[in-house]
């Protein structure tokens, strides 16, 4: 069976990347194939690289605050791009009361700070059983 | 200095005699006298070694002779967010609420050098700091504080000579003495490559522009501290403590070789540079950091620069509670975390202090959380009288042991950076980034082994409200600053900008020039950051991170 491959990527300028690197490396033990992009990536950037390395999933990880944003760019450029079948979830300092809207546009999950890395795991290994939308 | 009466007539006396004591005698709430400072009896060599008295080298006991007795630590609460008028009212706030500096907060675009209307900024405008376009904002930010009696930290380093410029032109447009104006601008740049993230240009043209400012303020700006090296970040993104001032040290000797190379002498430079470390939960490891890293750097500076001012050897440190080990979960807690964590901090002799607000691992505080947050220092500083005798830990077995261990652990680390060439290099291998990485992963695996407790997130969890009355960014004021923007580029007189454009890229391709007399005359000419800091990356180019999962 082929691994899954994700794609986790610091979008905006924020710089905080230890979550997004504990969760690269926990993804990789866990038996995925992880391309982590580094920090300062675009929505364009970030899709691109996804489509580019067929990923299964995008993982974006961002504590600045303009997760809105971000998250509503990525969404429109993936369906734009017809990739809209490529699930993208996300991390970091995202307020409880942003996550409905960020659900609505798009967004499969949320994963705040305290979460686990094996729930991260296990929400993507279940992936297609618990979440067909 | 080898007997105690010796450090009292030469180092404390003196000080009596200039600023004196908080109070004419120190008691403990049952009224037993509390004494200045205690020692074994009688003093060994190894005691004047390793230890010493406060104020004399190697300072593991403390810089000043009389510590907290003549003056608390400076609490100064890192705040900024919104636009200028947001900030300023905050700043005002907290400082009439008995804050003694102000420390700048400044949002990511102005951090990386992007105007508020690039398209990189977009979403990020006045979320994590206040923007910061031009002079024009500048002004706005410091209306109604007078720049002579207020000391000012501001958090920016890339930009870090366009905002000192900014401050400068500010306050020459007002008549300050350029001698009499204060603070520190954080200017480390080498933690952006390894932990924080927010660079610009390649290690070699920024760290000539931290040369250029480190001689330019000490001619012009010399109450100003033009580095302030930082471990703080570096622990925050993962690292062992003994790693934070490992790395922090290295990147300090970075910075010394770079202002001596630039013909500064050690003791003109030495005495102007900071430092700033977390503090996190480990009450007695952290205590024991801050005393190690005071005594490590004491006996690097000595043996490697050879510097004639004692001063010199002198680690002075911010502390600020580590963000990280705030949880979103249960925040009230978050509360007891930061007292544990400021204590070390106070235990451990900081100079200055930061506690966190309880709700940041939620949002930017509220006016009120940031008010409890103050008030925790200002509880420890009155009611908890920990610091009415100096350094009360020293003696301690345990704390003695920690702080030999973080200092040797600390200083194998700096010789295995030595060995590959100096810390630039060693940033270039990817070096600590990897150190750290390693470390924070294993420590992430330890919580989730639950070797590693953290209260309500791996144990003793409850269900929970959602949390409410978080400080929201309104998103209007994106456009709002925008607006300013475009004004301001209408009115100003764009004809000073090109020939400002012209003289910086001069100075930027000449290594013999200094760079920031043309950048205060741009800003004066309220060109704006990103203006100013594409003009460079037009000369200096962008840095690539080295990617290393």
């Amino acid at each position: 069976m082929r691994k899954l491959r994700i794609i986790v990527a610091k979008a905006g300028l924020d710089g905080h990347d230890r979550g997004a690197k504990v969760v690269s490396r926990a993804l990789r033990d866990a038996g995925f194939e992880v391309i982590y992009t580094g920090l300062r990536q675009s929505p364009e950037q970030i899709v691109s690289t996804a489509i580019d390395e067929g990923a299964d999933f995008i993982g974006i990880s961002i504590l600045s605050g303009a997760h809105m944003i971000v998250a509503e760019k990525i969404i429109r450029i993936l369906k734009k791009r017809n990739a809209a079948d490529i699930p993208v979830f996300m991390g970091g300092i995202i307020p409880d009361s942003d996550i409905p809207d960020l659900k609505r546009i798009g967004i499969k999950a949320v994963f705040g700070p305290g979460t686990p890395t094996s729930k991260t795991i296990n929400y993507l290994k279940n992936y297609h059983e618990n979440d067909n939308s | 200095m080898k007997t105690k009466q010796n450090w009292e007539k030469e180092s404390v006396e003196p000080v009596l005699k200039k600023v004196g004591e908080r109070r004419d005698r120190f008691s403990t709430t049952s009224n037993i006298e509390v004494e200045r400072l205690y020692t074994p009896s009688p003093i060994s060599e190894d005691y004047l070694e390793n230890l010493g008295f406060p104020g004399t080298f190697p300072f593991t006991r403390g810089i000043y002779p009389t510590g907290y007795r003549s003056r608390f630590w400076t609490m100064r609460q890192y705040a900024g967010f919104g636009d200028a008028e947001s900030s300023n009212k905050r700043y005002r706030y907290l400082l009439s609420q008995g804050q003694t500096g102000l420390s700048i907060a400044f949002d990511l675009p102005t951090q990386i050098g992007y105007d508020s209307d690039d398209s990189h900024s977009e979403g990020e405008v006045g979320k994590v700091g206040v923007a910061i376009d031009s002079l024009n904002d500048m002004e706005i930010l410091f209306d109604s504080i007078d720049l002579e009696k207020v000391s000012t930290s501001m958090t920016i380093n890339s930009t870090a000579a366009i905002l000192l410029a900014m401050y400068i032109a500010l306050a020459k447009k007002r008549g300050n003495n350029l001698s009499k104006i204060s603070g520190t601008i954080q200017n480390d740049i080498l933690k952006e490559y390894i932990a924080r993230g927010t660079y610009i240009y390649p290690p070699s043209p920024s760290m000539r522009i931290i040369r250029d400012l480190f001689s330019f303020c000490s001619e012009n700006v010399p109450k100003w501290n033009t580095i302030s090296v930082s471990g703080y970040h570096i622990r925050e993104a993962g690292s062992t403590a003994a790693q934070e001032v490992a790395f922090t040290l290295a990147d300090g000797i970075s910075y010394v070789e770079t202002a001596i190379k630039s013909g500064l002498d050690v003791d003109k430079f030495a005495p102007r540079i900071s430092f700033f470390f977390g503090a996190h939960n480990d009450l007695f490891e952290e205590a024991a950091k801050f005393r190690a890293a005071r005594r490590l750097w004491a006996r690097i500076t000595k043996t490697r620069f050879a510097p004639k001012n004692p001063r010199s050897t002198m680690l002075r440190f911010h502390t600020q509670t580590c963000g990280s080990t705030l949880t979103a979960q249960q925040p009230v807690n978050n509360i007891i975390r930061v007292t544990i964590q400021a204590l070390s901090a106070v235990l451990g002799g900081t100079q200055s202090l930061h506690t966190n607000s309880f709700d940041e691992a939620l949002a930017l505080p509220t006016e009120d959380s940031a008010r409890t947050a103050l008030r925790t220092q200002q509880i420890i500083a009155y009611e908890s009288k920990i610091a009415d005798t100096l350094d009360p830990l020293a003696g301690s077995y345990y704390v003695e042991s920690l702080t030999n261990q973080m200092e040797k652990e600390a200083s194998d680390y700096i010789d295995k950076i030595d060995n590959m060439g100096g810390m630039v290099k060693a940033i270039e291998n990817g070096f600590p980034q990897r150190e750290i990485q390693n470390a924070s992963y294993e420590y992430q695996k330890k919580i989730e082994s639950f070797d590693e407790i953290i209260v309500g997130v791996n144990k003793f969890k409850i269900d929970e409200k959602k949390p409410t009355g978080l400080l929201k960014i309104d998103e209007s004021l994106a456009k709002k600053q925008i607006k300013k923007l475009n004004n301001l580029r209408k009115i100003r007189d764009n004809r000073k900008i090109e020939h400002d454009i012209k003289m910086i890229k001069e100075a930027a391709k000449d290594e013999t020039k200094n760079l920031i007399p043309p950048i205060i005359e741009a800003v004066s000419d309220y060109m704006t950051i990103g203006e100013i800091s594409n003009t460079l990356r037009d000369i200096f180019g962008e840095y690539q991170e080295q990617v290393i999962i």
